[in-house]
């Protein structure tokens, strides 16, 4: 029983940007589906007195004070950039011609 | 034959709603120490955080969360006991990270409401604006297409990213469908900005500022066949960045929205962007495809619960409503409605209450700032503010009602301040712009009026009283301007023998 469908697992990769084989998807189509069937399980047990849990550990309200503290600089920001010109991230084009 | 606005509205009705995004003003961004100062160079106000660095993790700003829990309040917004952030993945340079830091289905503010008034044909009119949702994120970085014919992102050969703006708080106002605006829906949407941003500005949570991106409108729009019962597909138009724009934008619409459906063609799901030099919308990102954020709790922060006696106190410190204090200055300073709306329209209202406030009288505060400041302001196409302080209209205003300025010589004044020459009184000092008030140096101009024109004199002399207008005319002349004319005319008349 496969929770999610072949696909899926394309449309999410379309979405990633992450191009993936006929194998792979194959691949990873069952291996997600395990990892949801697992997760059903879990779903099975938890009753009406579990809450659902979005953080490991239940705290709240954790905020820093509205203080600046010293950035990189800009050599430091762009020093894992594949690409910069003019103090900027350079990236390949976003959109074709219309 | 294409429709224009009022045949579009006979068969259409317009069904509006508005997203207004605004920058919060802290002094650092939302969820790490990176300065949020505008116009600093590219990439200097960023770190792994709001890089996105693997490993780095957000704390977020308790100044920004006090800010929106406020907006809710003044917006009169339900504050919900728990609140919660969520990623909103989408593969777009403008973030780092490949996500956005939002909040989805547990925004902070709820249900509130907005009270606008605009003109109708029966007389002004409220319409109540409710508010679905005020919600936390962050702003994205800023993108520099280049390459291609005009610098849009359409045909660029490739694009520059400055991650300066990524991660400045941003806070989402979301507004229910406005019902019944009808054909005054472009009315109703700049009103509602223009109060939405005077509240803002009240709280002093925001520059709001329309023109640098600090506050910003998106306008969703659609139409339907009059008493037809449904809704039409909406767009959504982006990029309006003036109160003026945004009654453009949403008239713009209904106009090619209409036309679109007279010609058989439907209307496609889809981000526009409005064009300020044509008023019109352009097509963006096509949303059929783009909408899919696979929305879920973030990992990395923790809920926010906001202790309900910290929501009374700041609810009990809300500053007074801008429509209330509005009436509150019309009545002190017995301004008509007409001039008052002159003001608020040239969003002077606040520099005219300074002016006021340093002991210049109401109604001449007012017609400096809208007449003489506003028509300078106008050539050089700048705000009336940049050029000249409240305090130096003050201060001209006090020197005329002193009698030591004429109307004539306080242009000169204000013209001299503009231009650089320094404060009022060194520019009177330097050009030498007194009211020559002793009678003796009037004396003498004016014998020399006479003098030169002995047959204008003459038919003043036998009573004929309107002839000393040349006269004294000849006199402000010699005297640059700089004689009050008043006083002129009284030494004039009775050296004639007709006072």
């Amino acid at each position: 029983m496969a929770a999610i469908s072949r696909e899926e697992v394309a449309h999410l990769a379309r979405l990633s940007r992450i191009e993936m084989t006929d194998a792979e998807l194959d691949h990873l189509a069952s291996e997600m589906g395990l990892i949801l069937d697992s997760v059903s399980k879990v779903q099975a047990v938890a009753d009406q007195d579990i809450p659902p849990t979005s953080h490991a550990i239940a705290m709240q309200n954790v905020m820093r004070p509205d203080v600046v503290v010293p950035s990189l600089t800009n050599e430091e920001t762009l020093s894992g950039a594949p690409a910069r010109e003019e103090d900027r991230f350079k990236v390949p084009q976003i959109l074709g011609e219309e | 034959m294409a429709l224009n606005y009022d045949q579009a509205l006979e068969k259409y009705e317009p069904t509006l709603g508005l997203e207004v995004h605004v920058e919060l003003n802290t002094n650092s961004k939302m969820f790490c120490g990176c300065a949020t100062e505008f116009g600093a160079s590219p990439n200097t106000q960023t770190c792994p955080v709001c890089l996105g660095l693997p490993g780095s993790l957000p704390v977020v700003n308790a100044k920004a969360i006090e800010s929106s829990i406020r907006i809710g309040l003044a917006l009169n917004c339900s504050i919900t006991p728990f609140s919660r952030f969520a990623r909103k993945n989408y593969f777009y340079p403008d973030m780092p990270k490949n996500f956005q830091t939002s909040q989805y289905d547990e925004p902070i503010c709820v249900n509130g409401y907005l009270d606008v008034t605009i003109d109708t044909d029966e007389g002004p009119k409220v319409y109540r604006v409710d508010i679905e949702r005020v919600h936390m994120e962050e702003d994205t970085g800023k993108s520099l297409h280049v390459g291609g014919a005009t610098g849009r992102i359409h045909g660029a050969e490739h694009s520059l990213l400055d991650y300066n703006r990524a991660g400045i708080p941003l806070v989402e106002i979301v507004t229910r469908i406005i019902p019944g605006t009808d054909k005054y829906a472009p009315e109703v949407a700049r009103a509602y900005v223009a109060e939405l941003r005077d509240i803002l500005r009240s709280l002093g949570v925001s520059d709001v500022k329309m023109e640098q991106g600090s506050l910003r409108c998106d306008a969703n729009l659609s139409i339907s066949p009059r008493n037809s019962g449904t809704l039409g597909t909406r767009s959504e138009t982006k990029n309006v960045n003036s109160l003026r724009s945004v009654e453009r934008a949403v008239r713009g619409e209904i106009i090619r929205q209409a036309n679109r459906l007279e010609s058989g063609e439907r209307i496609i799901q889809e981000t526009r962007h409005f064009q300020e030099e044509s008023g019109e919308t352009r097509s963006g990102r096509s949303k059929e495809t783009a909408e899919d954020y696979r929305y879920f709790p973030e990992p990395d922060l923790l809920p926010i619960v906001a202790d309900p006696a910290w929501v009374e106190e700041l609810r009990v410190a809300l500053p007074v409503k801008p429509s209330i204090r509005r009436k509150k200055l019309q009545e002190a300073w017995g301004v008509p409605d007409k001039e008052m709306a002159a003001m608020i329209n040239a969003e002077l209202l606040d520099t005219v209450e300074e002016t006021v406030a340093l002991g210049a009288e109401p109604t001449k505060a007012r017609s400096w700032w809208l007449g003489e400041v506003s028509r300078l302001a106008n050539e050089k196409s700048v705000e009336p503010t940049s050029l000249i302080q409240p305090s130096e209209i003050a201060e001209i205003i006090a020197l005329i009602a002193a009698g030591e300025l004429t109307d004539k010589l306080a242009r000169q004044v204000v013209e001299g301040v503009i231009n650089g020459e320094g404060n009022p009184s060194m520019v009177i000092e330097k050009r030498g712009l007194k009211v020559v008030s002793d009678d003796s140096s009037l004396m003498v101009a004016i014998e020399a009026a006479i003098a030169s024109q002995p047959e204008t004199a003459e038919k003043v002399r036998s009573g004929n009283i309107p002839a000393a207008g040349a006269l004294i005319g000849a006199v402000m002349k010699a005297t640059g301007g700089q004689a009050d004319a008043a006083k002129v005319r009284e030494l004039l008349l009775k050296h004639l023998g007709q006072a």
